[in-house]
């Protein structure tokens, strides 16, 4: 008797019906960021170059490349950095912003994150930067406004405007200008941890996500309650390595996360213990010297997942993140504004 | 190529839904004419004329004559090239009436079922209020609600599905309740479950749990695995799934254990792991009276059709791994799975037009549940057609009770349809009969075309 598995493989029309897997990939707005994958390593490098040019450039030339053009940064999470990043991208583009946040009112009064869309389009929105607690709404924000989306941040999911400062950053650490085009081998032999919360994080998913593609090696470093096993089938070039040291011992960049309390739900963690594990350390990366680079997302919990040694030592490139940050989304939103479709498979 | 539209010729057929099948009233004679008519039941696959009479198989033969005094009042349907079968039966849809009638309301939701070929449906209590009495249960029978194929209730198992107080099942059995369930609320607490068990046992009601530990399911909203660590959303367990069937199905068997004339019916809803199905084989070996079904979408579509956060692949239990899809279909070729059941959940566009983990659960499925099977049970996995249709027929009624149902032997319900089996057509959500259209096979092929579907007589849809 022939097994299913025979027959389903042996039957004609599989595919189109049963397909194994359903793209993850936008096919929405040319201009829209939803996911780190929407990018083809030659648009990443269109971004990086573009975003070297515009920070390079004199301002005042610069703001008037997108005058008076609306941007709508719609915010239903709290945030700082990345708010004021995209903020003073778009403006120094020329962009008008307006912020929506979670305590403007409508959204308190329970409009459906589509009739907020559809409103902040109808006021001449030409685009929207989304932060949003649930993984997936910016698909819900394109596919209900037909706007370019800016994803900054959804829930579990991705926030692929920092995994490509991270990028920035790290081409930097490592000597590599700006002018290089990237590609699949532009970090082979780099192994970069990313250490702590990884479930909770989409700064995790979307830099798993990427830095394979060009090369690196990702280890993902953390307990099981913050890390599970299936994180490896994240995608290829992913690995777990349980021990924190060992971890180190075969780094050169590491990148540290935040244990984001307010996504926990229930999970009960001894922070005593996940210091004395997981803590980057002065002394650890002495006895890691191969670890050069240090990154950290933000916001730090100085004396949780590293010491305040740590954050302000040689080793540090949390600001340069920061700064990167503003390069990178004066691409973004200048490829929102500016994109066409026929564009977008180039 | 959806029309709306009948297009049987006028003396032949009624415009559908002109009368319910539950009013009351004189049916016409229907002589079904030259079919191959498809019995799973009697055992019958061959050319049969059938003829029905005041709502009732009158006669299966070859060759029917009518008499000249029948032939002046006999509606007379062609079924040269088609295929004449039991109604379908679908143990497990939610027709959200009485209370939430902007999803959905008796007479649309038998309409969709009409049109489905299902002249049956078991109806879900977690209505508003919850159907835990038996003037509930009657109101949904009645024919004021203008029903286009016959309504059994499936009464609350506890009151408002709390899981806390047992209902009289005697009075919900009198006012016509098929079956007891908590669908969308599992029993969890084991002197509950074990109470609710044995009462129904005393009077000869299945009893039907969703089986999810909602202990190890809380904020998730799709199968956990890997999908759903790539897309960030927290993920159902199958120990959630199984693990609930294994601790009923001991329950179950401590019952049978303890008192020698008590045979408890464990029947589980829309099975979508593969250990679920195992156990419930396991416990079938071992003698007990333990039924499963399963829904088109668990064995057809995996975890991976979520894709970009697909509202219309949100529904529970989840979609699972590809690894439980085939042992979904594996159970369904072995025979382990009893029926094929839709859990039809319609819901209004607004309220799945909304982020992922917000968006309720459950998809529209009485008019894609026949074309989806017969495309791949028949048609891929080579299924033989008079087992998808008793899968969608004999099966379902004899696993609640339905007398004279489920079968086209003289005497029973004129419950037929009339299908072409290999027509091939696309499904288009936009032109469900539903009042929903959360199909996540929206533009997918189906085959087998129904032509016409008579309840008790009545001809409630034609194409
Ligand atoms: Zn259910």
């Amino acid at each position: 008797m022939t097994t299913l598995r025979q027959s389903i493989q042996s039957s004609r029309t599989r595919p189109d019906a049963l397909p194994a897997s359903v793209p993850f990939a936008s096919t929405g707005h040319p201009g829209s960021l939803l996911g780190i994958s929407d990018l083809s390593l030659d648009q990443i490098t269109g971004t990086l170059t573009r975003a070297s040019l515009l920070e390079s450039e004199d301002p005042l030339a610069r703001a008037h490349r997108l005058a008076k053009r609306r941007i709508a940064l719609l915010f239903y999470e709290s945030s700082t950095r990345t708010r004021t990043s995209f903020e003073l991208a778009a403006k120094s583009l020329g962009c008008d912003t307006t912020l929506v946040s979670s305590l403007s009112s409508s959204i308190e009064k329970g409009e459906t994150l589509k009739d907020t869309g559809l409103t902040l389009r109808a006021l001449g929105a030409e685009a929207i930067i989304l932060r949003h607690p649930n993984s997936g709404a910016p698909w819900l924000l394109e596919q209900s406004t037909g706007l370019p989306v800016l994803n900054a941040g959804d829930g579990m999911h991705e926030h692929p405007s920092q995994a490509l400062l991270d990028l920035r950053t790290i081409l930097a650490c490592l000597g590599l200008g700006a002018e290089t085009a990237i590609a699949a081998n532009t970090l082979a032999g780099v192994t970069v941890t990313i250490t702590g919360d990884i479930l909770h994080s989409r700064v995790a998913r979307s830099n798993m996500l990427l830095l394979p593609r060009l090369g690196a090696r990702v280890q993902l470093c953390g307990p099981p309650a913050l890390l599970p096993d299936l994180a490896a089938q994240a995608g290829p070039g992913i690995t777990i390595e349980r021990d924190f040291d060992h971890a180190l011992a075969q780094s050169h960049i590491v990148m540290m996360l935040r244990i984001q309390a307010e996504r926990l739900a229930g999970l009960q963690l001894d922070l005593d213990e996940y210091r004395q594990r997981y803590q980057l350390t002065v002394e650890r990366l002495a006895a890691h010297p191969s670890v050069a680079h240090v990154l950290h997302p933000g916001p730090i919990i100085r004396g949780l997942e590293l010491t305040a040694e740590v954050a302000d030592g040689p080793q540090s490139r949390i600001l340069d993140q920061v700064r990167n940050g503003v390069a990178i989304r004066m691409a973004l939103v200048e490829r929102a504004l500016t994109a066409t479709r026929s564009g977008a498979t180039q | 190529m959806n029309d709306h539209a009948g297009n049987a010729s006028p003396e032949n057929a009624r415009p559908a839904n002109e009368r319910a099948a539950n009013t009351p009233g004189t049916p016409p004679i229907t002589l079904i004419r030259g079919g191959r008519l498809v019995d799973p039941a009697a055992g019958i696959d061959e050319k049969r004329d059938l003829l029905l009479r005041d709502g009732r198989v009158a006669e299966v033969a070859p060759r029917i004559h009518l008499s000249p005094a029948d032939a002046a009042h006999t509606q007379i349907l062609d079924a040269t090239g088609l295929v004449v079968a039991p109604g379908l039966i679908d143990i497990h849809v939610h027709l959200r009436e009485p209370g939430q009638t902007h999803k959905e309301t008796i007479a649309t939701g038998t309409a969709a079922a009409a049109a489905g070929g299902f002249t049956a449906v078991a109806a879900m209590p977690n209505t508003v209020p919850t159907n835990d009495t038996p003037e509930i249960t009657r109101w949904m029978q009645s024919p004021d609600r203008n029903p286009s194929a016959r309504v059994f209730p499936i009464a609350a198992a506890t009151r408002a599905l709390r899981g806390e107080q047992i209902n009289d099942f005697a009075a919900l059995k009198a006012a016509g309740a098929v079956a007891v369930t908590d669908d969308g609320h599992p029993i969890l607490r084991d002197n509950i479950m074990r109470e609710v068990l044995a009462a129904a046992t005393r009077h000869g009601l299945p009893v039907i749990q969703h089986a999810e530990d909602t202990r190890l399911t809380e904020g998730a909203s799709m199968n956990a695995g890997p999908v759903a660590f790539r897309l960030g959303l927290r993920g159902m367990p199958p120990e959630a799934e199984y693990g609930l069937v294994e601790r009923d199905i001991r329950l179950v068997a401590e019952l049978a254990r303890d008192s020698k004339s008590a045979r408890p019916h464990l029947h589980v809803a829309h099975t979508s792991t593969a250990q679920a199905v195992a156990a419930v084989h396991q416990a079938r070996r071992n003698g007990l009276h333990v039924t499963c079904e399963v829904a088109p979408h668990h064995f057809l579509l995996t975890e991976h059709h979520v894709g970009c956060y697909n509202t219309h692949a949100k529904m529970n239990p989840p979609l699972r791994s590809e690894a439980d899809r085939d042992a979904m279909i594996q159970g369904i070729l072995d025979g382990v799975v009893d029926a094929i059941a839709t859990d039809h959940a319609p819901h209004a566009a607004h309220e799945k037009e909304v982020e992922f983990e917000r968006a309720p659960n459950g998809i529209t499925g009485l008019e894609t549940a026949l074309g989806l099977s017969l495309h791949w049970l028949h048609g891929e996995w080579r299924l033989p057609l008079s087992r998808v249709l008793s899968l969608l027929s004999a099966q379902p009624a004899a696993l609640l009770g339905f007398k004279g149902r489920g079968t086209l032997s003289v005497g029973s319900f004129a419950d037929v349809i009339v299908f072409d089996p290999d027509a091939e057509w696309t499904w288009l959500a936009a032109h469900s009969r539903s009042r929903s259209r959360n199909s996540p096979f929206d533009g997918w092929t189906m085959r087998g075309r129904i032509r016409h579907t008579l309840s008790e007589g009545r001809l409630v849809h034609s194409a």
